[in-house]
């Protein structure tokens, strides 16, 4: 089947315009008469939860977190790119876009992309009414920094917690609906089901972490903001309880997987130390603004990198890449940094990492300068390894960060499941290939703040919709199916620790669907994926039942769902053969080892139809056609 | 090393609790806190006990679920850091640690070492924003802020809403969360219109969540994951007094 985008006709600076002139509109009367549901908090919940309830709509929002200001959006260090314009340096709307659709390896949609640059500019204004305290210039107006993959300097922040105050802005409107009656909380729950009625998405299955009880909630829209997969890789830089499983429930339950194999691994991240890890921390990428990567020239040099001089040392992103330098995308700084590496030539005892060096900026800007842009980082960096940055160069390794690929959604942000629409990282729609360093804020915020409130408005004033209450069947199968999966987790008693087997599925995904990647690797992930799968309804043990508080139920659930996830992961990226952005294929490089691309085969999104667990999907395609970019070889030399 | 620990144990809201002993090996110095209660927790389910509950997320400091009393101090022995960002180098081989839950009337503990903190969402919905919807904003460079101002702004806006500021308190005050958020937005101008009204809804809200009073022991700017001054508080009254005068 070809996927339709439902991309407006007409040229790319008016197509959002005749769009949201094409909606449908719901009176202000008649929005209380929908009921809405939200699901997740962070940028993009948060948004879009306060946005409908300023229309006047009434949202149910459910979050797994204590409090909706514990969305993992709130982690985001370095900043929100926005085409503002306001340094003079050559930015606007049209290059933001053409950088983002660039910067995605032409594996985006440009539609989508163009609407995201529009509106971003709108975002920062939103932010700023709100409150958050950007930084700012001396003259009092908001000051800017440059971030990988631009040559302009585009990207709003906030020190280094520029997620933190962004998600506060947005959890603070929220929280102002919910003072006014229109949003209700129901945190600490985790949808385990999306309950469709009439091929329509009319309301989820939750369960309440603290008592155990399965709840219906019945809706006229479902908006899932529930966030990316990249702890399928057990190691990465999201929090621990980041997951799929809300995504892979409403993927069962028919809304298409889309490109699952695009994942980004964020070249600066703290080293692993040892078995122990739980989590990686990243180090904000703003870093390589003043920070220079290298490692020594020659394999196996263990001195002190204070011992080696300049003349033994390889700055390989200035050396390979001497346009953008240390600013290279995240996927090409990642690769590189693996390259070095995997020639021997990585520092610190385990030869896996790189350094990140501040002393050339030290001396020019002095120490102070560089505490006032990097101090909370540095810090960070000090209290995990042990280390001082200021004196000896940060060691840094790529790690999981981001999942580019989501749910399939068209212009809407409507997954193929009618009524059900996708946001934010969750979705799969603007980042292509790769994202760019400060676009997932813009992204989340764009998606709740400006795109789902028209779009949705038109799916809820245009379809015909019979009341459902939760008493209806579906909502007791969905029920069932809930409480059996629950019961047969439960019931397994055998040796192994959940923990244990997301330690092993990370590590298949790791090895084989990681940085780089090969038909037999894959091929081989996929195997053992399925023998995994097996070994973990058999031997896992949870102890404790579901009748109360119990974390470790909630997370055999969240790994049960990676067991099935990982597997369309993998496969989407064996049936990938071509190099994309984070997607890097070992048979299709250049002769100097750049990602190769193969338009005339694979210039398409993959999306992916379940057909039962162990079963194969059915793949979607829906063409990418690019009228305003032509794609061309990425070249960041 | 090898640390012996007694840690908080409770079935459930309302139940009775208590010290349980534990002995955590094969700990290396670079874990981090949360990661040994993680292999605690390892070993304990593959006797098919119960593991000890508690909240964590981020696992770097930013999200604010993470929270436990270490040895007395919320948070444990280093200054502006929070549980997760402890590391066990900080301890000694053979040391005995005490693990305990936040502590506060307005925040119930859940299970073990999990407390609920929602009274916090409640403050914050109680008049912690700026009333105004979306799509009304004015171009953000078109109301020049000082500098000065917007980085006090940041310092107050940094508040993860950990609770361990209550937690620290004798009286078990949220004064600190509270009259941080109230410093945020009553500095900048976009708060200004409605500063008075403001801080006597999160004032009222905090009280009727059964939080204490302040009497100024500074226990909470001391716990401070995000070093948050106690001059918040300071700020809070004089805006509290201003406007119910």
């Amino acid at each position: 089947m070809i996927l339709d985008s439902k991309t407006p006709s007409g040229p790319i600076g008016d197509k959002w315009d005749r769009r949201k002139f094409e909606n449908k509109l719901v009176s202000p009367a008649n929005r209380r008469k929908f009921q809405v549901i939200v699901v997740g908090t962070g940028l993009a919940g948060a948004s879009a939860a306060a946005s409908l309830g300023e229309l006047g709509y009434p949202v149910k929002v459910f979050g797994i977190h204590e409090s909706p200001r514990r969305a993992h959006s709130i982690a985001a260090q370095g900043g929100i790119n926005a085409a503002k314009n306001y340094r003079n340096d050559g930015d606007s709307v049209y290059r933001l876009f053409y950088d983002t659709i660039k910067g995605g390896d032409y594996r985006a949609r440009e539609a989508n992309v163009y609407r995201l640059a529009q509106v971003s500019v709108n975002i920062i204004d939103q932010c700023v009414a709100q409150g958050v305290p950007f930084a700012r210039e001396y003259g009092g107006l908001l000051d800017n920094r440059s971030f990988g993959g631009a040559q302009v300097s585009r990207t709003f922040y906030a020190r280094g917690q520029t997620g933190q105050q962004l998600l506060l802005g947005a959890y603070q409107s929220m929280m102002r609906q919910v003072n006014a009656g229109t949003v209700t909380l129901h945190q600490r729950r985790e949808m385990l089901d999306l309950v469709v009625v009439d091929g329509h998405a009319r309301g989820i299955v939750c369960r309440n972490l603290v008592t155990g009880e399965l709840e219906s909630h019945e809706a006229d829209a479902v908006l899932l903001c529930t966030g990316g997969y990249g702890t399928v890789f057990y190691l990465s830089t999201n929090a621990v309880n980041s997951n799929v499983t809300a995504a892979w429930r409403a993927h069962k339950r028919g809304a298409y997987f889309a490109n699952p194999c695009f994942t980004q691994i964020h070249p600066t991240c703290i080293p692993v130390s040892g078995d122990h890890q739980s989590k990686l921390t990243l180090m904000s990428e703003s870093l390589r603004n003043d920070g220079r990567v290298w490692v020594p020239k020659s394999q196996g040099d263990r001195r002190p990198p204070a011992q080696i001089p300049d003349a033994d040392r390889d700055y390989y992103l200035e050396r390979r890449y001497p346009a953008f330098g240390n600013l290279v995308p995240r996927d090409v700084a990642s690769r590189a940094a693996k390259a070095v590496c995997d020639e021997g030539r990585g520092a610190g005892d385990s030869g896996l990492s790189v350094y990140l060096d501040f002393a050339d900026a030290i001396k020019r800007n002095g120490e102070d300068t560089i505490k006032a842009r990097y101090g909370n980082l540095f810090d960070m960096y000090a209290r995990i390894t042990d280390e001082n940055p200021y004196q000896v160069p940060m060691r840094i390794y790529p790690a999981v960060h981001y999942t580019m690929g989501g749910l399939w959604v068209d212009y809407n942000l409507q997954s193929t499941v009618p009524g059900l629409f996708v946001l934010g990282e969750a979705n799969f729609s603007d980042h292509g290939a790769n994202r760019l360093g400060a676009s997932a804020l813009m992204q989340g915020l764009a998606d709740g703040y400006f795109v789902a409130p028209y779009t949705v408005a038109n799916y809820l004033g245009g379809t015909n919709l019979p009341p459902v209450k939760a008493s209806h069947d579906a909502f007791g199968a969905a029920k069932a199916d809930a409480q059996g999966r629950i019961d047969k987790v439960l019931q397994v008693k055998g040796t192994r620790t959940v923990r244990e087997f997301h330690r092993a599925i990370g590590a298949i995904c790791w090895d084989h669907v990681g940085m780089a990647r090969t038909e037999a690797g894959l091929a081989g992930a996929i195997s053992q994926i399925r023998t995994l799968r097996e070994e973990f309804w058999l031997d896992v043990i949870v102890p404790g039942d579901a009748n109360n508080l119990n974390p470790g139920l909630d997370y055999a659930g969240r790994v049960a769902d990676y067991m099935e996830f990982a597997e369309v992961l993998a496969l989407d990226a064996l049936e990938r053969r071509e190099s994309c952005g984070g997607h890097f294929r070992e048979e299709s490089q250049t002769p100097d080892g750049e990602a190769l691309r193969k338009d005339d085969e694979y210039s398409y999104v993959s999306a992916w139809e379940f057909k039962g667990v162990g079963a194969p999907p059915e793949l979607h395609k829906e063409p990418l056609i690019f009228e305003e970019v032509h794609p061309t070889q990425r070249s960041y030399k | 090393m090898v640390v012996k620990l007694k840690v908080w144990r409770q079935a459930g809201p309302g139940q009775p609790g208590k010290l349980v002993d534990y002995v955590a090996d094969k700990v290396h110095p670079d874990m981090s806190f949360l990661e040994m209660l993680d292999v605690v927790n390892e070993g304990l389910i593959r006797k098919g006990d119960d593991p000890i509950a508690f909240d964590s997320d981020c696992r770097e400091g930013i999200c604010g679920s993470c929270g436990v009393v270490i040895d007395g101090i919320p948070h444990g022995p280093d200054k502006g850091a929070t549980t997760c960002q402890v590391h066990m180098r900080r301890f000694k081989n053979g040391d005995t640690i005490t693990i305990e839950p936040f502590r506060a009337r307005a925040f119930p503990v859940l299970k073990d070492l999990v407390v609920n903190r929602s009274a916090f969402d409640r403050i914050i919905a109680a008049g912690g924003y700026v009333s105004m919807n979306v799509g009304g904003a004015p171009d953000a460079n078109s109301l020049p802020i000082a500098k000065a101002m917007a980085d006090q702004a940041m310092d107050s806006a940094q508040c993860i809403g950990c609770g361990a500021c209550v937690a620290a308190c004798k009286n078990a005050a949220a004064h600190l969360f509270t009259s941080a958020k109230i410093s945020h937005l009553g500095v900048l101008p976009q708060g200004e219109p409605e500063r008075d009204r403001r801080v006597v809804r999160m004032v009222e809200q905090m009280d009727r969540e059964g939080f204490g009073s302040c009497s100024n022991e500074g226990e909470c700017e001391a716990v401070c994951p995000k070093k948050i001054s106690i001059s918040n508080i300071a700020r809070m009254n004089r805006d509290f007094l201003r406007a119910i005068v």
